[in-house]
C-alpha cells in the first residue's frame, strides 16, 4: 500500500493553492458580505432558513442594483453552531476580497469569541436580537450592535405581556411563573430581567434549567406538574422547544399560558406538533412571520420565480427567513448610511460601516421603500444606544402558522437601563476599558 | 545513505542516552524548529496563524497530555475536555482574582488546578480498567460541564456564564498580534514536549509503560500502581490544563463551558489514536490530522470542484467534509492501525536502508 498516493498529493497541492489564495481573486468594485451560517449540526433546522433569508435579501439588493451601484459579493461559511469553527470562519473571511465590513455571528458562543477579536480588526458586529445584552451600551461596546433589540428586551416584553394577560402587572402578585431555560449563556440571559420583574411585581419565579440539547425534560415537567405554575416561560432553542411543548401537552399544561423567547417561536419549533402547540405564544422581537410583507413578495417575484432563490420557496416570509432578511437589511442600511457620509458608490470599510451603524435612522418612509412596513418598527441608533429600538410583539401559533397576536410593547428602560449600564461597566472594569469620550462619539 | 547512523560511534553513556542519538534526527529537529520559529512567522498569513497554526500548536500540547495518560500509561480517558476546562477556568480565576497576575504563572497554576482535578478523577483508575475507566472519566466531563455552568463563583458571577480575557502580556510584550500568540504557544509546546519526552524516557515513564503493558506483572516487580497511575493522571491533566488555558485565553478570547464539551474529549482521544499511541511524534501528527484536515477540506473542495466548473452549496460542503474526514480516518486506521507515527517510523526505517534495501 503506497503511503502517499498521487491523489493525496494533488489534494495537498490544491490545498496549498487555496490557502495562499491564488484561486480566489479579489473583486474590488464589490462590497464583500460574509455570511456565517449553520446549515448543519444540531440547530440546522433553524440555521437553514436564517441563512436563506440573509442570502435571499442580499441577492435582492443586488437585483435592485446594489447599494448606490455597489454590488454585494456574498460568501457563506459553515460554522455548524460551533464556536471554534465560527472563529475560523471569521478569520478566514475578515480579510478576503477587500475585507469584510460587517459580521453577523449568529451563535452565542461565536458572538462572545468574535467580539474579542473584531474590535481589534475594526469590524463591527450586528447581533440582531441575540448575543450579549449589555452590548447595547455603545459607550463601552464600540464595535457591537444588537440593533433592533436584545434578550433583555425580549424578557421584559414577555413579563409585560403576561401581566397584560393577567389583567395588569399588579395582578401578577402571588402568581407563579416557571422559567424553563436552556442551560447556556443564551438561556441565562433571561434570568436577570425575570428576577427583577419578580421582585417588582411580587410573583414567584421558579427557575428550571434544562441541560442542552434538552431532549430530556421529564423530571422538569414533573416539577411543573407538582408546583402548578400559572405561566411557563420557555427560553429554549432547537429540539428543547418542541420537547417542552410535547411535555406540556402530556402534562396538560395549557399552551395559551406558555410564552417562548424569540428563539422558541419559529416554525421548526412547532411545525411537527401542529395543533398540539396551538395557542402557544412567543415574543417577536420586531419581526415574526409576515407572508404579506412587500419584501417577501418582492423576493418571491424577483428571485424565487426566476429560480434564483436560495432555499425552499415555502419558507420565504416565515419567522426565521424574515429574521435573516431583517438582519441583512440592517447591515445593508448601515453600509448605505456610511456611504451617504463617506462617499456614495464606494466600497465601505469596517470603520466606516461602524459609523453607519451608529448613525442608523430607519424611518417609517425608509422601511416602506425597503418593503419592511409592518415587519419592524423604525430603528434609530446613536453613540450610546446601539440597540435603536426596544419594541416587540407577541406572536401566536394557530396550528398552521405564526401570526402577530398583540400590540407593540416597549421594554421598560427603567428596568433595563441600569442593568445594561451595570453589565457594561463590569465588562469595562474587567477589561480595563474607559468609557468612550464625547469626542470619540462624534468621530 | 542519507539517513544512516553508520560511523556515529558512541564513546560515552551520555552520548548514547541523549534525546536524539542519531545526528540526522538532531539536525532534522533543529531545522524544523528553526522553520517553525523563524520561517513560519515570516511567511504565514494572518488567517493561517489564527485559524490553523495557533489551534494546531495548542491542540498538539493537549494531545501530548492525552498521550501521556492513554498512550504511555494505558488509562483510557474521556475526560480531557474537562481537564482543559479546569485549566482554562482555573487560570481565568487566578488571573482575575489576583491583582497584576502575570500570564505565565496564571497558566501554569491553571495547569496545577487541572492536575489536582485529574488526580481526583484518576482515583477510579485504581479499581476499574479499560472501557469501564473511560466511562468513569466521562464523569469528569459531565462534572466540569455542570460545575462551570452552575457555580457562579467560577465565572465571577457573569450574567450569562460566559467569560472573557483581554490585554494579555508576557514580559511587557502584548499578545495581540497572531505572530506573538503563535510564538508564545510554540515556546510552550517546545518546553512541554521536551519535558514529556524526558519524563517518558525516565524511570517514571518506564513505570507508566510497565503498568500499561501488564499491571499485575508491574506490581509484582515492585512498581506501585497507585503512584504510577496517579502521576500519569497528574502529569497528563497538567499538560492538558495548560493547553486548555492557552486555548481559552489565546485562541478563543471569550468562552463558555460548551467550548470544552465532550466533543473536545473525543477529538483529543482520536488525535492520539490516529497519531499513534505512546509516541510524542504521534501527538503532533494526530493534532495536525484532526485540526487541519476539516478546514483544508472545506477550503479545498470548492476549489477542486471549481476546476471542473462545479459548485457546491455550503451545507453540501459541510456534509462532504464530514464524509471524507470519516473515510480518511477509517482508511488511515485500516492501513496503519498503530497510527501515523508508525507510518513515520516505517518511512524512517525504509530511508535507513535506502537505496539498497537488500
Amino acid at each position: 500500500m503506497p503511503i502517499f498516493p498521487k491523489s493525496v498529493a494533488m489534494l495537498l497541492v490544491a490545498a496549498a493553492c487555496a490557502l495562499t489564495g491564488t484561486i480566489v481573486h479579489a473583486q474590488d468594485a464589490q462590497q464583500y458580505m460574509p455570511v456565517l451560517s449553520y446549515r448543519t449540526g444540531p440547530y440546522a433546522p433553524n440555521g437553514i432558513p436564517i441563512a436563506n433569508g440573509i442570502v435571499d435579501y442580499l441577492k435582492l439588493v443586488n437585483e435592485r442594483g446594489g447599494i448606490n451601484g455597489v454590488k454585494l459579493l456574498i460568501e457563506e461559511c459553515e460554522t455548524g453552531y460551533d464556536t471554534a469553527r465560527s472563529v475560523e470562519c471569521y478569520e478566514r473571511m475578515k480579510g478576503k476580497n477587500g475585507g469584510a465590513a460587517i459580521f453577523n455571528p449568529w451563535t452565542s458562543g461565536g458572538t462572545f469569541a468574535i467580539m474579542e477579536k473584531s474590535h481589534i480588526d475594526k469590524i463591527p458586529l450586528i447581533t440582531y436580537g441575540y448575543g450579549r445584552s449589555e452590548s447595547a451600551d455603545g459607550g463601552v461596546f464600540k464595535w457591537a450592535f444588537p440593533v433592533g433589540g436584545n434578550y433583555w428586551v425580549a424578557a421584559d416584553v414577555i413579563a409585560q405581556a403576561i401581566g397584560q394577560r393577567a389583567g395588569g402587572l399588579d395582578k401578577l402578585k402571588g402568581k407563579k411563573i416557571a422559567l424553563l431555560y436552556h442551560d447556556s449563556p443564551y438561556g441565562k440571559e433571561s434570568l436577570p430581567i425575570m428576577r427583577e420583574r419578580a421582585k417588582m411585581h411580587g410573583f414567584q419565579l421558579t427557575e428550571l434549567p434544562v441541560t442542552a440539547p434538552g431532549v430530556e425534560q421529564k423530571s422538569t415537567w414533573l416539577q411543573i406538574r407538582q408546583s402548578r405554575p400559572d405561566y411557563v416561560i420557555l427560553w429554549g432553542y432547537g429540539v428543547m422547544n418542541s420537547t417542552a411543548l410535547k411535555e406540556a401537552q402530556a402534562t396538560g399544561f395549557p399552551r395559551e399560558n406558555m410564552f417562548g423567547s424569540w428563539w422558541a417561536g419559529a416554525e421548526p419549533d412547532v411545525r411537527d406538533l401542529g395543533d398540539a402547540a396551538k395557542g402557544y405564544n412567543a415574543v417577536a422581537l420586531q419581526s415574526s412571520a409576515d407572508p404579506d410583507a412587500k419584501v417577501v413578495k418582492e423576493a418571491l417575484a424577483s428571485l424565487h420565480a426566476k429560480g434564483l432563490g436560495t432555499g425552499s420557496k415555502d419558507e420565504v416570509g416565515q419567522v426565521l427567513w424574515l429574521r435573516g432578511a431583517v438582519s441583512a437589511m440592517l447591515g445593508v442600511e448601515a453600509i448605505r448610511a456610511a456611504q451617504e457620509h463617506f462617499g456614495k458608490g464606494q466600497v465601505m470599510t469596517g470603520e466606516q460601516v461602524r459609523w453607519g451603524l451608529e448613525n442608523l435612522d430607519l424611518t417609517e418612509e425608509k422601511l416602506e421603500q425597503l418593503g419592511f412596513t409592518g415587519v419592524i418598527r423604525p430603528v434609530s441608533t446613536n453613540c450610546t444606544d446601539h440597540m435603536g429600538a426596544r419594541w416587540a410583539r407577541l406572536s401566536t401559533w394557530d396550528g398552521k402558522a405564526w401570526s402577530i397576536s398583540s400590540d407593540w410593547f416597549e421594554a421598560d428602560m427603567n428596568v433595563l437601563g441600569p442593568m445594561i449600564k451595570e453589565g457594561a461597566d463590569l465588562y469595562a472594569a474587567q477589561k480595563k476599558l474607559e468609557r468612550r469620550s464625547d469626542a470619540d462619539c462624534k468621530s | 545513505m542519507i539517513y544512516s547512523e553508520n560511523g556515529q560511534l558512541k564513546t560515552s553513556y551520555r552520548a548514547d542516552q541523549q534525546l536524539f542519538p542519531i545526528s540526522q534526527d538532531r539536525y532534522f529537529i533543529l531545522i524544523v524548529l528553526a522553520l517553525a520559529f523563524f520561517a513560519v512567522p515570516l511567511l504565514a498569513s494572518d488567517y493561517l496563524f489564527r485559524a490553523i497554526l495557533i489551534p494546531l500548536v495548542i491542540m498538539s500540547i493537549a494531545a501530548l497530555g492525552v498521550n501521556v495518560l492513554v498512550g504511555y500509561c494505558g488509562q483510557i480517558s474521556l475526560g480531557s475536555g474537562a481537564f482543559m476546562a479546569v485549566g482554562a477556568y482555573g487560570a481565568y480565576n487566578i488571573m482575575m482574582r489576583v491583582p497584576d497576575m502575570p500570564l505565565v504563572p496564571a497558566v501554569i497554576l491553571g495547569g496545577v488546578c487541572a492536575a489536582f482535578f485529574g488526580i481526583l478523577f484518576g482515583l477510579p483508575s485504581l479499581r476499574v480498567r479499560g472501557l469501564y475507566l473511560a466511562v468513569a472519566t466521562l464523569a469528569a466531563q459531565f462534572f466540569a460541564d455542570w460545575m462551570f455552568l452552575r457555580i457562579k463563583w467560577f465565572t465571577l458571577n457573569s450574567a450569562s456564564g460566559s467569560v472573557a480575557v483581554s490585554e494579555l502580556k508576557v514580559l511587557g510584550i502584548s499578545l495581540q498580534s497572531p505572530v506573538s500568540i503563535y510564538v508564545f504557544c510554540l515556546c510552550a509546546l517546545v518546553i512541554i514536549a521536551l519535558l514529556t519526552k524526558n519524563l517518558v524516557r525516565g524511570a517514571i515513564g518506564r513505570e507508566w509503560m510497565a503498568i500499561r503493558d501488564m499491571d499485575v506483572a508491574a506490581a509484582v516487580i515492585g512498581i506501585r500502581p497507585m503512584y504510577a497511575k496517579l502521576t500519569a493522571f497528574a502529569v497528563s491533566s497538567f499538560v492538558i490544563g495548560v493547553a486548555g488555558a492557552l486555548w481559552a485565553f489565546l485562541h478563543l478570547g471569550a468562552w463558555e463551558p460548551a467550548a470544552f464539551s465532550v466533543d473536545i474529549s473525543f477529538k483529543l482521544l482520536f488525535m492520539v489514536i490516529i497519531g499513534g499511541l505512546g509516541s510524542i511524534m504521534g501527538s503532533f501528527f494526530g493534532a495536525a490530522f484532526i485540526v487541519i484536515l476539516p478546514i483544508a477540506l472545506s477550503l479545498l473542495l470548492p476549489a477542486v470542484l471549481g476546476l471542473f466548473g462545479l459548485s457546491i452549496s455550503t451545507a453540501g460542503l459541510s456534509h462532504a467534509e464530514f464524509v471524507i474526514f470519516g473515510m480518511l480516518i477509517v482508511w488511515f486506521l485500516a492501513v496503519e492501525p498503530h497510527g501515523l507515527a508508525k507510518l513515520w517510523s516505517t518511512a524512517k526505517q525504509k530511508l535507513r536502508v535506502w537505496p539498497f534495501p537488500h
